[in-house]
């Protein structure tokens, strides 16, 4: 993939295993994750619900729990696995270079 | 404090659910207490110790208290078992409904789920209804034509108020809305908060209700007793009492249309038995502010904001001297509410909100 796809986020100490980072970038928010296997996985940083921004959740192995109304998401695939969440998170892919994390954006 | 007096429509599809829209305060930006990341994680995380623990004893206490009521069934000592069996069922039910229904009380998402469906039968809440009414209630806390869970509007309803201290009104409605369930139908004022594809679940859920009340009626017309009866279905009348009291605490004669829980709700200092029976919900603030904190560190969560937040309320009955007047005033002057005093060391947030005037 071409590498001008993919945006440099932060390096991969900033985000705790089993926990979520905010990511703006072009006026659109994303929500970063670092799941208990030590993988990094992207999805949009606002609920399908109702706006609240996921990165002030809760990651339970690979849930995100919306800290508005506990709405849960599957973060490596964006289902959403608890009401009020219903429509799905739009995922992106991660990838580890060099200590840093990348999201690719397409 | 006082605004004007317009009469409020409180209705999700009158004019001012319109003007809410209008003047952005649906589905809004609500204030919060800066709480460091690492620390609310500590406060997010699940257990579920506590509840079960909390659980069990509950049961435990309920089958106590009715096997108590049982034996002395023929005397009037039954009447205290009752009592105290009426108000586990039928109001210590109501914080289990709530905290199950955000899915913090267990870490394991099932015991949350089925805490949430046999809490909502016993405090008359249709378990997938109210799950979508209550997520509005979060979304738009006290904002009028948006939240369907205001419990005193203004001018205070003192009839519907009195009634429901044995839950009568909320039983008249609930079979009304029941029995529209259990025939397939939603009102349009109910499809502004639950999804239509929600709509086969909240019918089925009801005909099981009314399945569970025929059983009950039939073995009490079986027994020629009344007491199936005391046991369930009553007990959500004759124990509701508590949950009225401590409900009313939550917002009464606060702040409508502010987006800063720290105007719109109570946080009150409870004795441990209301607190057990409450599950923490006295710290009301901190609940609305950060609602996926489990009940159980509520007080932790309570010793982050108490900086920021209005001086709590050092018990239910100095709660009381401040709500019963102020609904009693709202009769006449539904225009008045409590302004709650932020203290030096709290950070401010859109003033200019906390100051919404409703013109007729």
């Amino acid at each position: 993939m071409p590498d001008e796809l993919w945006v440099e986020v932060c390096g991969v100490e900033e985000i705790d295993e089993e926990d979520v980072m905010r990511f703006d970038h072009e006026g659109q928010t994303f929500a970063i994750y670092r799941s208990p296997e030590n993988t990094f996985w992207a999805t949009d940083g606002i609920c399908t619900h109702e706006r609240a921004c996921l990165a002030d959740g809760l990651v339970m192995g690979e849930l995100i729990e919306c800290p508005k109304h506990n709405g849960r998401f599957n973060y490596k695939t964006g289902e959403a696995k608890r009401a009020p969440a219903r429509a799905a998170l739009r995922t992106y892919p991660a990838k580890v270079q060099a200590g840093r994390v990348y999201i690719m954006l397409v | 404090m006082s605004s004007t007096s317009a009469r409020r429509d409180y209705s999700l599809l009158g004019r001012d659910a319109t003007i809410a829209v209008e003047r952005g305060l649906a589905a809004a930006e609500w204030y919060h207490t800066d709480v460091p990341r690492k620390r609310m994680k500590e406060l997010m995380r699940r257990r579920n110790g506590p509840a079960i623990r909390d659980t069990l004893l509950w049961l435990a206490l309920l089958a106590a208290f009715g096997f108590g009521g049982y034996w002395f069934r023929d005397s009037w000592i039954c009447v205290p078992f009752f009592l105290c069996y009426g108000v586990l069922y039928g109001s210590a039910s109501d914080s289990r409904w709530h905290e199950a229904g955000h899915g913090t009380a267990f870490a394991t998402q099932w015991l949350n789920d089925a805490l949430y469906e046999i809490a909502s039968f016993m405090n008359m809440k249709e378990a997938t209804l109210w799950r979508w009414s209550h997520a509005r209630h979060h979304t738009d806390t006290l904002i009028v034509g948006r939240d369907r869970e205001i419990a005193a509007m203004r001018p205070p309803d003192v009839a519907r108020l009195v009634l429901n201290v044995l839950g009568i009104r909320d039983a008249f409605d609930t079979a009304r809305s029941v029995t529209r369930h259990a025939t397939g139908r939603l009102t349009a004022e109910e499809l502004t908060y639950i999804p239509q594809s929600e709509a086969r679940r909240v019918y089925w859920e009801a005909r099981a209700w009314i399945l569970i009340y025929l059983v009950v009626i039939a073995a009490a017309v079986y027994l020629r007793s009344v007491l199936p009866l005391l046991y369930v279905g009553l007990p959500s009348l004759y124990g509701r009492w508590l949950a009225l009291y401590f409900g009313l605490t939550q917002h009464a004669g606060l702040a409508e249309d502010v987006l800063d829980h720290r105007l719109n709700a109570r946080t009150i200092y409870m004795n441990p038995v209301f607190r057990f029976i409450y599950w923490n919900m006295n710290y009301h603030v901190d609940h609305h502010m950060f609602p996926m904190v489990p009940y159980h560190s509520l007080p932790e969560l309570h010793a982050e904001l108490l900086h920021d937040m209005p001086t709590p309320y050092p018990s239910t009955i100095a709660a009381y001297r401040e709500i019963l007047p102020t609904l009693w005033r709202q009769i006449h002057d539904p225009g008045y509410y409590v302004k709650r005093e932020m203290p030096a060391s709290a950070r401010p947030f859109r003033p200019e909100l906390h100051r919404v005037l409703i013109e007729s």
